[in-house]
């Protein structure tokens, strides 16, 4: 008789075991992570308690987490959209510089002097402009099957290209003494705030979006063919949906939300287009987007995680000199783990007795 | 005549760490295994190639730690997509997002110093060769060893026992596993080996192309190959090929800069990308639709013996 280890599918997988096996992974991600922090001779206990003081410590640090999570947030709903239909939209980064130049076109050549009416206007180019540039990846997988994770990338670094071409060319501020920025934007153009903190309008913009897409998943027929077209094209092809017409539409709505977090970044935020602002957005609403399991509800509590790690990692930077790519780290280290545990969740391992003959 | 032989042997040089980065995701996919991480692994690599260049003055030395660097990086997205199943594409963007954190986080003390790369060797004989000669056989070593790595390969997939069972674990697993091949093995070692090869062309860009390490240096070269294997439609041949090209447009545009050009800088800097665009719509159509010629059947799917039975 001998014993041996097995491996078994599990039947069901309940929202406890979801929850749990997401909080165990951010735990051992931050084990991890001490681990490598310790290498480097820095004690990740003060680290982690310096992390967490700035970003959640008091009144000032949690506006401060929700301001950053807040984009944050947006462009996790937009490629959550498209991965619920499987559909890997990479480009989130420079759908967000493309929503930043719609902005500001809005901003040199419709502006109004109203601050209703050119949020209208703003939002209006933003998700018509920012659409369609991503809606081309949507087009092209749905009229010739090209790989979208390659085309929404390059098109990230295409859209920044042109970013740089416009603030370090016709859209300079004179008055910039050469750096790569616009003027200021009038106020008119500016989001408003909530009270004295640096949380702008887009925060509601981004509970309200994550709303809708939950009961639209959740309640209408559409949410329910793009989640049957993202588990089996075949299945869905063969009960009548139109996945093409659907990969575009997906594509156009994922790319026109992340394009409103750029919009955000620079019309609540900065104040301003400049570059830099918007680095890592593509990668981190993949990981926001997988970290909620695909659930836009989730969504709000996952940007305010990842947005905590980058206030705390801001913070790192200055008091402990750490390069700010540290958080990458944890990211990565987090998404590994995520990953890691879902093996636990569709499978058990159990130690079964053997009978040799 | 002399301008184009002068782009065109920058063309083979720029295109080399692409050749690499491209020949390790032949490898890696052509076992089933798709690997998204190739622009942290580059990343990784360069740093890695750069750092221990610098300490013990041997590039040689700095190679052959990208290399064991690449490998022990993938071996995360081998354990996570091979042993535990997860999704490779996810798996495979953490592992970019954590190159590229750990490879700034850790190179940040290298930024700015330099280091003495690989000289370039002219092969006797072949180098004397009118206009090929000096495109092909005045480079460094490692373009060298990037040639006879695309010839290797290419014999390996097509004419060796063990190139059959790579592909028969890559297309089918159920039936190479019945065929008596383990097939977690060998997707373990082309994840593997690919990776380290990815990582050799991280180094390249930093211990011989630049003789530098700046932040996030691969600049898309990574996301490049992923799309270039799609191109070459897993053929090592055409794998160099596509990255002479794409380096050629990269040597092209940096001459065009260097000449003082009108064009504005960032119009040009777009070209390598656009370009990429653009071959992937043109070789996918002409591939026609659904799905892609050569393309392993089971890539990027987990797979899982017990099910079988």
């Amino acid at each position: 008789m001998s014993r041996m280890l097995r491996v078994e599918k599990r039947l069901t997988q309940t929202v406890w075991q979801d929850v749990f096996v997401t909080l165990l992974s951010l735990v051992l991600a931050l084990l991890f992570g001490a681990v490598f922090l310790r290498a480097l001779g820095v004690s990740p206990w003060e680290a982690y308690s310096e992390m967490f003081r700035a970003s959640m410590g008091d009144f000032f640090g949690v506006t401060e987490t929700i301001g950053k999570a807040t984009p944050i947030m947006i462009a996790g709903v937009g490629v959550l959209l498209a991965f619920k239909m499987s559909v890997w939209n990479i480009g989130a980064a420079g759908q967000a510089f493309i929503g930043a130049l719609a902005a500001t076109t809005a901003v040199r050549y419709f502006f109004v002097d109203n601050r209703f009416v050119m949020f209208w206007i703003m939002l209006a180019l933003v998700v018509v402009t920012a659409g369609s540039w991503s809606a081309i990846a949507g087009y092209l997988k749905a009229r010739w099957n090209v790989n979208e994770i390659i085309t929404t990338l390059m098109l990230n670094y295409i859209a920044l290209q042109i970013l740089y071409y416009f603030v370090y060319g016709p859209w300079r501020d004179p008055a910039s003494l050469g750096f790569p920025m616009t003027a200021p934007f009038p106020l008119a153009a500016r989001l408003p705030f909530l009270g004295e903190t640096r949380i702008h309008i887009g925060l509601i913009l981004a509970v309200i979006l994550a709303i809708v897409f939950w009961y639209v998943f959740r309640s209408t027929r559409w949410g329910y063919e793009i989640r049957v077209m993202g588990q089996s094209p075949r299945t869905a092809r063969f009960a009548g949906m139109n996945y093409g017409k659907n990969v575009v539409l997906v594509m156009f709505l994922s790319g026109a939300i992340a394009g409103i977090a750029g919009m955000g970044e620079i019309a609540g935020l900065a104040g301003r287009l400049q570059p830099g602002f918007t680095a890592d957005y593509g990668y981190t609403a993949i990981i926001v987007a997988w970290l909620a399991r695909l659930n836009p509800l989730a969504i709000p509590l996952v940007s305010f995680l990842i947005g905590a790690l980058q206030v705390g990692g801001e913070t790192l930077q200055i008091v402990m000199r750490l390069p700010l790519a540290s958080t990458l780290v944890l990211q990565g280290l987090v998404l590994f783990f995520v990953l890691g545990g879902e093996f636990f969740r569709f499978y058990r391992i159990r130690l079964v007795r053997e009978v040799s003959d | 005549m002399e301008f184009m032989v002068m782009i065109l042997a920058a063309a083979v040089r720029s295109g080399t760490p692409i050749i690499f980065a491209t020949l390790g995701e032949i490898l890696t996919e052509k076992g089933g295994i798709l690997n998204l991480g190739l622009e942290g692994i580059m990343l990784v690599g360069a740093l890695t190639g750069f750092a221990v260049s610098f300490y013990t003055g041997q590039p040689w030395l700095g190679i052959g730690a990208a290399f064991l660097a690449g490998m022990a990086l993938v071996s995360l997205h081998a354990f996570v997509s091979i042993t535990l199943r997860g999704n490779q594409v996810v798996s495979g963007l953490a592992l970019t997002i954590f190159g590229t954190g750990v490879s700034a986080f850790l190179g940040q003390r290298f930024i700015g110093l330099t280091i003495t790369g690989l000289g370039r060797v002219a092969v006797p004989g072949l180098s004397t060769i009118p206009v090929v000669g000096r495109i092909f056989f005045e480079h460094d070593l490692l373009v060298y060893v990037s040639y006879f790595l695309v010839a290797f390969l290419w014999w390996f997939l097509v004419s060796t026992r063990a190139g059959l069972h790579l592909r028969a674990v890559g297309d089918t697993p159920r039936v190479a596993e019945a065929m008596g091949i383990d097939v977690t093995r060998v997707r373990y070692l082309a994840t593997l080996l690919g990776g380290g090869i990815v990582a050799v062309g991280g180094a390249y860009l930093s211990v011989v192309y630049t003789n530098i390490w700046t932040e996030g240096m691969s600049a898309g070269r990574g996301w490049i190959a992923v799309a270039l294997v799609i191109f070459a439609i897993w053929h090592p041949g055409r794998a160099a090929f596509g990255a002479y090209l794409f380096g050629g447009v990269v040597a092209f545009q940096l001459r065009l800069q260097a000449a003082g050009t009108r064009v504005p800088i960032p119009l040009l800097m777009m070209l390598p990308y656009l370009l990429t665009i653009v071959v992937l719509v043109f070789i996918t159509i002409r591939q026609g639709k659904g799905i892609l010629f050569g393309s392993p059947a089971s890539l990027g799917q987990p797979y899982f013996r017990e099910e079988s039975t």
